[in-house]
């Protein structure tokens, strides 16, 4: 019993951990618990979630998506350019999404039908798609007019425009992950590839799918980083995939697929992310310790996902016999 | 009688080694079969032609009097023909209800999952399997005899009108055998035929209406159940003519203990398991498949743990962990799985013959390797194994045939000479011809004095090499033979598992 307790325990570590920095953070800065600051946390992270968002998606099927950042990047510097040309906001944006969903597209093509590694493929995609953007910005920071930043700023009935697309990304996300056949069936292929093939579950249509959920989802993410930033640089969407790899997994997603969800799970990674890196912001942290701290923070949720996992697979082993008393 | 399923004539070979010859038989309308046999009698090669996983060379099925061809396990399941396996292919992080329909979720009006339906529907097959369960309870808390429920509550979604039982009651207890066991009835009662297969002939007696038996791919019995006594049925299962002939022992068996085991224990592996090997001695351990063999090799080789007991090698103590320490007293493990874990399939013959002495062909102080000293032990080696002169020493392993890798594998040791050589299932997938190699260097190594334990699930292997014969059965060491008392009737009998004890 003692074991279904810790594995109890590891189930919560997300919740438990993200109480746990919050009092930390509200103990060692009087100014982190606050409303305002609050709020801006959630816009900041608001590129993030969205991406990460996608992430979870791809991660429930033991996949992964590298090539985030750089459908970012390329998506950015596409509609970065139209804009700078006079095209109107409406087609920029519009072909920022395409291409999201284009590529991530491409990515279920290479994955599913040239039946490569989903590793191998996003991490090609990656350098492809940061070369092209690179490419077309001639690796020159594009910036964008002013009154586009005006985006990240405007609000919607008194809501922040980047936390609106942040909550309704993470209410369809979790509507289809739990409540239609496509969400149930994304955790049946994270669970068995094997049984879901036996099953008959249209297999190669949910992979695409999810790549092109996450091509899509970093697109969105990208147009809000967009509206922050205002300009489209070479290091635009660095990073990207790391950070929503660990949020995702921070949030109790498994790298092995099958397990997680985005609501809580995913949602409180991501604020758990931002929170450290605006906390130690506050508190006047050596700058070089950020990604000490956000590094080590990763690891040990990538533990905890590996002990429980552990847990889990002891916990179906075949027995051999019986005692007499468990009869 | 009507016929559910017939099977006529299949014949079915692997390479070319034939696993199924000229089967036929029938499986009555609203009948239960019970299919027994001996490890390797083909039983799974015919439920996996019937599942659409193999295709059958020659010979056909019909099916409730319609030609059957599967070419996809999905051909079989929308055929009406439904499997219950040992290991059962449920999604553990979906409910018992997502599990029963995931092909065919029920929506409401738009994309959404109607809920109500799906557990109205689940509940109502749930009922049919006598479950107590929510439908929406996850399956991964649930025992593994209300999975088996659940997989047949499955098989039921689809209207199953053959469900094929193989090796159900392995992993349940005595309750939830009989809880499976009345379903079954209830099943038969509705007039759907199964197949029942299970070493424990005692169940197979009792639930089937007719049995057949299989020996070395082919039928050598059937009838109704009534027909077969337990003994009977024994005694046409192994019923096997001695037809390979064994090298002989040069030296007796020293009666220096090598390798003793002590009350080993790991709750619900294995329990109590006591015995010595002694020096220049073959251990053979017999067993089903299933019995807790391999599971006691990876145990003394330290590659699982155990939860008490003490296990020695030459007389000292091994501390419960890993396997280094056991290399390091002289211990050496084959397992089964020769091709990914017993060879290094891309290196050539030659680096994976000097794998394990290399050590020893090197010359201080640099600890080069001295290549003509190599050279001499390999040409040695290659023909105190009769290698296949065709195969190049540069020739990756890989491109060898089974038995000339088994072979190999084994060759190695013999510069070696471990002291306790542990080797589960050395001949499986090996021709007659390199059987009788391997069995001379197994027995080579036992006069030189190594001490042996082979693990086989071919009794007649056994008693061709051992000196001594342990029976496992459900983790348990049920009955030690010594060479004069070797009888495969009664190694058998002690392997099947008893009806569980309560």
């Amino acid at each position: 019993m003692r074991r279904r307790a810790l594995y109890f325990a590891l189930r919560q570590a997300p919740a438990l951990l993200f109480v746990a920095v919050a009092a930390i953070l509200s103990i060692l800065s009087p100014k982190f618990f606050s409303l305002s600051n609050a709020l801006n946390l959630v816009v900041q992270s608001a590129p993030i979630a969205v991406v990460a968002v996608g992430m979870t998606f791809v991660l429930l099927t033991a996949g992964v998506d590298l090539s985030v950042g750089a459908i970012m990047f390329a998506g950015g510097a596409l509609a970065a350019k139209l804009l700078l040309a006079g095209h109107s906001v409406a087609l920029a944006l519009l072909v920022m999404v395409g291409c999201g969903v284009f590529m991530g597209v491409i990515n279920g093509f290479l994955i599913v039908r040239a039946r490569l590694a989903p590793f191998i493929v996003t991490l090609a995609m990656l350098f492809v798609w940061r070369g092209f953007a690179l490419w077309v910005t001639e690796t020159r920071a594009m910036n964008l007019p002013d009154w586009f930043i005006q985006f990240g700023t405007a609000r919607l009935v008194g809501v922040p425009v980047p936390v609106v697309v942040f909550a309704s990304v993470f209410f369809l996300a979790h509507m289809a992950l739990t409540r239609t056949p496509f969400g149930r069936q994304l955790y049946a292929i994270g669970n068995n590839v094997e049984n879901a093939r036996k099953a008959g579950l249209p297999l190669n249509w949910l992979l695409f799918a999810v790549y092109a959920i996450s091509g899509l989802c970093a697109a969105i993410g990208g147009i809000l980083a967009l509206t922050q930033l205002g300009s489209v640089s070479p290091k635009f969407g660095e990073n990207y995939e790391f950070k929503a790899i660990a949020a995702a997994v921070l949030g109790g997603t498994s790298l092995f697929g099958g397990r997680g969800a985005v609501w809580p799970g995913t949602l409180l990674g991501v604020l758990l992310i931002q929170m450290l890196e605006s906390g130690l912001v506050m508190l006047n942290a050596d700058p070089y310790l950020y990604p000490i701290v956000t590094a080590a923070v990763i690891l040990f949720a990538v533990l905890l996902d590996t002990s429980r996992q552990a847990i889990l697979e002891q916990r179906s082993r075949r027995r051999i016999y019986h005692d007499a008393e468990r009869t | 009688m009507n016929a559910a399923l017939q099977f006529e004539g299949i014949d079915k070979s692997f390479g070319n080694v034939p696993v199924l010859r000229d089967v036929s038989f029938t499986v009555g309308a609203g009948r239960t079969l019970g299919l027994v046999g001996e490890n390797g009698a083909g039983k799974s090669t015919l439920m996996n032609i019937l599942g659409g996983n193999l295709r059958s060379d020659a010979g056909k099925m019909v099916l409730e009097d319609r030609p059957y061809e599967p070419a996809h396990p999905k051909d079989a399941s929308r055929a009406g023909v439904a499997f219950i396996h040992q290991e059962l292919n449920l999604f553990t992080n979906l409910s018992i209800a997502e599990n029963l329909f995931v092909t065919g979720l029920p929506r409401t009006a738009g994309f959404l999952i109607n809920r109500h339906s799906l557990h109205q529907r689940a509940a109502k097959l749930l009922e049919q399997v006598g479950l107590d369960l929510r439908p929406e309870t996850k399956v991964e808390n649930l025992s593994l005899g209300e999975r088996q429920l659940v997989e047949i509550a499955r098989a039921l979604s689809f209207d199953a009108r053959l469900i094929i039982f193989d090796e159900p009651t392995t992993s349940l207890s005595v309750r939830e055998t009989e809880v499976l066991f009345s379903l079954m009835a209830r099943l038969h009662d509705r007039g759907i035929s199964m197949i029942y297969i299970s070493h424990i002939l005692e169940h197979v007696r009792r639930r089937c209406d007719d049995i057949v038996i299989l020996r070395d791919g082919q039928v050598v019995g059937e009838g109704e159940a009534i027909e077969f006594s337990t003994a009977r049925l024994v005694s046409l299962m192994v019923g096997r003519e001695m037809n390979q002939l064994y090298p002989t022992r040069k030296k007796a068996a020293a009666s220096t203990p090598a390798l003793e085991v002590e009350r080993v224990n790991e709750p619900g592996i294995v329990r109590d398991i006591s015995f010595t090997l002694h020096h220049g001695e073959v251990l053979g351990i017999a067993g089903l498949m299933g019995a807790g063999r391999s599971e006691l090799a990876r145990i003394l080789f330290g590659l699982d743990r155990y939860s008490s007991g003490e296990i020695r090698a030459n007389g000292k103590p091994l501390i419960r962990s890993g396997p280094r320490q056991r290399i390091k007293h002289g211990m050496a493990f084959l397992t089964e799985d020769r091709r990914h874990e017993g060879l290094c399939l891309d290196a050539s013959i030659a680096d994976n013959l000097m794998l394990v002495a290399l050590r020893d062909y090197t010359r201080s102080p640099l600890r080069l390797v001295q290549s003509g000293r190599c050279r001499q032990s390999i040409d040695r080696l290659r023909e105190e194994v009769l290698l296949s002169p065709r195969a190049h020493d540069k020739q990756p392993a890989k491109t060898l045939s089974g038995g000339n890798q088994q072979k190999v594998v084994l060759a190695k040791w013999l510069l070696a000479r471990p002291s306790v050589l542990i080797l589960d299932e050395p001949t499986r997938g090996v021709d007659v011809g390199a059987k009788f190699e391997l069995y001379r260097i197994i027995l080579e190594l036992a006069d030189a004095g190594t001490a042996v334990l082979v693990i086989s699930s071919e009794i007649e292997e056994l008693t061709g090499i051992c000196d001594r014969i342990l029976v496992m059965s459900q983790g348990k060491v049920h009955a030690e033979l010594n060479r004069d008392k070797f009888d495969r009737e009664r190694l058998l009998a002690a392997a099947l598992p008893r009806e569980a004890r309560t």
